[in-house]
């Protein structure tokens, strides 16, 4: 089945076995290999991309339901060279150990910011709740995406 | 003057490559024409196989192959850790089940397609029949009279008995004292749950006899001569390579029967093979902790001098005994009986029973959680006995401090501690003096608050090989490392250890910019690839820092006394005349004549102008093996409430002390720390494998099994008390596992305080709402109370 849809500002087009899902049409097809999969129940949010700007878990979802949408993976959250500043604070907070749901958390908590700047800590906990970590014990996760937070506030 | 950099939380160099998505893990590297191979798995428990029909199957689009048991000719899966004097059997582990199934997701048959989801789909296409034969899960039963023989060769299906300690002399000990307390503590099973699952390819060269195995593993040199010895390729033709790894937890040291096939597949088929698997078979087959039933006493006096402690425990070990399984509830278990505390006697009696539930092994303090459970609950047990504060027993019986060197009654020479310092002070962060009187006004007003105090000491940093071979340990336990300076004044380490996200790639380099004064940014550390690195032990333990550590600082220390002399000899000085600062070597006395620790690396390496009988070139090596454990200690408080009207427990404050001697880099310290006390507490509250009578696994899936979350917890508040190592070159212990190890017995115990008023005096883990509203009611049937 014929799919296009543009990831991270680049047009793609491919043929898909209608049953692939997003995220192996992503890291099998077009090599984004920086979307992990850590479940196969849509607990953990390894997998967590922007599906026309909202977040997503991309092993929810069909490739072909993905056809004409805009995603964004990990390696396009960058601009201009630019580390974004979710992907800047986890780095200065010491917010990952293993790396492996760092992807998913960034991109869930870059979007959850954008939508709920100067968000608490209580608020950042229940929303993480969706990603899971298994190495930092979320402590240091959480004051990264507090520092963001609190500076998307302050703006 | 330069900030050091020994000491300061500087940022991890692995992060630009992890927060961008650009790290490699195993299953996101790609070989052209790689075959995937998917796993036909035993859905029963215990069964015998009757027959193998794969051939829908083959007949599949993209499948290339069907395998089963009779056609893979690899040797057993081993275990490597013997443990003397315990009558061990080894029972075989072929690497698909031959005749019989032992665990739900045995392997049976292995299917190789040109797709991921078309090898699975024609997995599911192979037809075994079975006869299902009874199961038994809990290890108690197990070992019990009439349950079903899993092993013909294990009798009883005991496949150790390990006796620690001398029975007459304790039950001498536990006839005459005041007090006797006991519990039947149930470790329950736990799902390791690394984030990254299990992946494994292989690629194998047939002109050269050469193969590559890149595999999730916490240690490629133990991978590389198991895979050699069950392959038997010349272990000179095996090249096994740990690229970024995604946790492990202990999850990741055994050989698994998925990396010997995929290897066997490789070789045979003459194409590379990949298999990865899925979470819900990662809970299945990859390996479990804990699973223990222990029958625990501890005496006491009645003025509060505790005597002794002992144990019968029944430790699950699975259908099969994975390659560390045999040391983790005896020498890991045992030894650790005597906590921080001054009693003399201790015996232990460690069952390993096989069972029908996955293969059991290292997880996160591997044993050693076990014990202090065991011995912080029994401590409370016998405060409630006595009718003393549990801070005030604990305050009673520490260790006094000492530096150099203290003997337990279980053998054990503790390297360093102070183990009263950390106490007061966490009991301070704590304000433990105010507690008791905020939980009494709480409990008039209706509500209840607990405290959970946890003093504890451990063993890490593995260990001496001298004492892993006289445990039965199968290699030995040393590092080794290389320090490489390149002429430009750059370097590289090499280390054999295999860290997957522990931060070594920094602490590491830490280490060596304190000794040699490079700047960190110019000192990379390799490691993960057994024809790039020296040989090495593995990442599990505690052991990285200061194994791997200790080796790096020697290493460095030889090259730096080579820089002297060479520094010497170009300055045209006596080399007791130089000196030494910040990377820069000078003549005393004449300060503008130096040579930085870079100009000596390029002269070593044109080697135009040498001193007498030194060799050219900048780099050394240096093989280290301990010559002790290291002994971290802390203690931790936990402050909870419960709502008795739902039975939910809710974590109020977590504070931990910790002792890791000097801290290499505190940030990464501390995310040990708040890792390791999340993975504890929630053994404590919510996490547990669940079989169903006949061995299915009911906690299957991340929708069944409770992984902790971010908001079941609050902000830690961490503290540090630093007791350098007598032994070690820069004093510093293990960290990676404290935080496990002391946290659960912190929670439980806290929970039980906050219940102590409801008469609820037992509960087993995990305290879900459901089972703590349970005993709360089942209490107060019984009168409640006092
Ligand atoms: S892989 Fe998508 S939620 Fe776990
Ligand atoms: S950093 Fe390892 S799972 Fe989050």
């Amino acid at each position: 089945m014929q799919v296009s849809m543009t990831v991270n500002g680049v047009a793609q087009e491919a043929d898909v076995d209608p049953r692939t899902l997003l995220v192996h049409f992503l890291r099998e097809a077009l090599d984004l290999t920086g979307t992990k999969i850590g479940c196969d129940t849509s607990q953990c949010g390894a997998c967590t991309v922007h599906l026309n700007g909202k977040v997503l878990k991309s092993c929810t979802l069909l490739a072909v339901q993905a056809d004409g949408c805009e995603v964004t993976t990990i390696e396009g959250l960058a601009e201009g060279g630019e580390h974004h500043p979710m992907q800047t604070a986890f780095w200065e907070n010491h917010g990952l150990q293993c790396g492996y749901c760092t992807p998913g958390m960034i991109m869930a908590s870059a979007a959850f910011v954008r939508d709920n700047p100067g968000a608490s800590e209580a608020e950042i906990r229940h929303y993480l709740e969706g990603n899971i970590c298994r190495c930092t014990g979320y402590h240091n996760i959480v004051k990264a995406v507090k520092q963001v937070a609190d500076s998307a506030a302050g703006a | 003057m330069t900030t050091r950099i020994f000491g300061s939380g500087i940022k991890r160099r692995e992060d630009p490559r992890l927060i961008t998505g650009e790290a490699r893990y195993t299953d996101d590297i790609k070989l052209p024409g790689v075959l995937h191979m998917a796993v036909v798995r035993s859905p029963y428990a215990h069964a015998n196989i009757v027959g193998i029909d794969s051939s829908a199957a083959e007949a599949m689009e993209g499948v290339v192959a069907v395998f089963t048991g009779d056609d893979v000719d690899l040797a057993g899966i081993p275990t490597a850790w013997l443990i003397p004097d315990s009558d061990l059997k080894t029972p075989e582990h072929p690497a698909l089940a031959k005749g019989k199934v032992r665990y739900v997701g045995d392997g049976v048959a292995i299917v190789l397609a040109d797709d991921r989801y078309r090898a699975q789909d024609a997995a599911d296409a192979v037809v075994v029949e079975y006869e299902e034969l009874p199961a038994v899960i809990d290890p108690e039963e197990a070992a019990g009279e009439g349950a079903p023989l899993i092993h013909d060769d294990v009798e009883g299906n005991i496949a150790f008995r390990w006796v620690m300690g001398d029975r007459d002399a304790s039950d001498a000990v536990f006839n005459s004292a005041d007090v006797v307390v006991s519990e039947r503590i149930l470790q329950q099973r736990l799902l390791p749950t690394a984030m990254e699952p299990r992946s494994a390819m292989a690629q194998y060269n047939a002109a050269t006899q050469e193969l590559t195995l890149w595999c999730t593993s916490q240690n490629p040199h133990i991978h590389r001569f198991i895979i050699s010895a069950v392959t038997g390729l010349n272990e000179n033709k095996v090249r096994v390579i740990a690229p970024e790894v995604g946790g492990g937890f202990g999850s990741k040291i055994p050989c698994y029967p998925d990396e010997a096939l995929v290897s066997w597949a490789a070789i045979k088929l003459g194409v590379p093979v990949k298999w990865t698997e899925t979470r819900s078979e990662n809970y299945l087959i990859t390996i479990h902790g804990r699973d223990h039933v222990q029958h625990v006493e501890m005496a006491a006096s009645n003025d509060g001098k505790l005597l002794g402690v002992r144990a019968t425990v029944y430790a699950g070990m699975g259908g099969y005994l994975s390659t560390a399984a045999p040391g983790i509830p005896t020498i890991l278990h045992g030894l650790l009986y005597v906590g921080p505390y001054t009693m003399d006697s201790v015996f232990c009696e460690s069952i390993g029973v096989m069972t029908n539930g996955t293969p059991t092994d290292a997880y996160r303090g591997a044993g050693r959680p076990e014990a202090t459970f065991l011995l912080e609950r029994m401590v409370d047990n016998v405060a409630r006995a006595i009718d003393m504060d549990p801070v005030e027993l604990r305050r009673k019986n520490l260790i006094p401090a000492f530096e150099d060197g203290y003997e337990v009654a279980t053998t054990l020479i503790y390297d360093s501690g102070d183990y009263p310092t950390a106490f007061e002070k966490a009991l301070d962060m704590a304000g433990y003096s105010d507690f008791r009187q905020a939980q009494a006004n709480a409990l008039a007003s209706g509500r209840y608050l607990g405290i959970g105090v946890t003093a504890y000491t451990e063993m890490c940093g593995l260990g001496p090989s001298q004492v892993a071979g006289a445990v039965g340990f199968q290699g030995g336990l040393w590092e080794s490392a290389t320090v490489r300076v390149t002429p430009t004044g750059k370097v590289q380490a090499l280390i054999g250890a295999s860290p997957h996200g522990q931060g070594s790639e920094t602490t590491l380099a830490q280490i060596i910019a304190e000794e040699l004064g490079f700047p960190v940014d110019d000192i990379e550390v390799v490691h993960g690839d057994t024809t790039e690195t020296p040989m090495g032990w593995g990442t599990y333990g505690s052991r990285t820092t200061p194994v791997t550590g200790a080796a790096l600082a020697h290493a460095s220390r030889k090259l730096k006394d080579k820089a002297r002399v060479l520094a010497a000899h170009l300055m045209e000085a006596n080399v007791d005349d130089i000196e030494y600062a910040d990377g820069s070597f000078s003549v005393r006395g004449s300060p503008d004549q130096a040579q930085s620790i870079q100009d000596v690396a390029l002269m070593a390496h044109l080697a135009w102008n040498m001193p007498e009988g030194m060799d050219p070139g900048f780099e050394e090596s240096q093989f280290y093996d301990p010559p002790n454990f290291v002994y971290p200690f802390g203690t931790h408080i936990a402050i909870v409430e419960v709502d008795a009207e739902t039975g939910e427990v809710e974590l109020q404050r977590y504070i931990a002390v910790d002792d890791c001697g000097p801290q290499i880099n505190p940030e990464i310290v501390a995310g040990q720390i708040h890792g390791g006390v999340v993975q504890g507490a929630a053994q404590a509250l919510c996490e547990g494998a669940i079989y169903s009578d006949d061995g299915q696994l009911l906690t299957g899936s991340m929708m069944d099994y409770c992984m902790p979350k971010a908001d079941m917890f609050p902000n830690f508040e961490l503290g540090e008390t630093v007791t350098p190592s007598p032994h070690h070159p820069v004093g510093v212990k293990g960290v990676g596992e404290t935080g496990t190890i002391a946290s659960t017995p912190t929670v439980y115990n806290a929970v039980l305080d906050a219940l102590a008023p409801l008469g609820v005096k037992q509960i087993d883990m995990p305290l879900t709402s459901a089972k703590v509203w349970g005993a709360i009611q089942a209490a107060s049937a019984n009168g409640g109370g006092n």
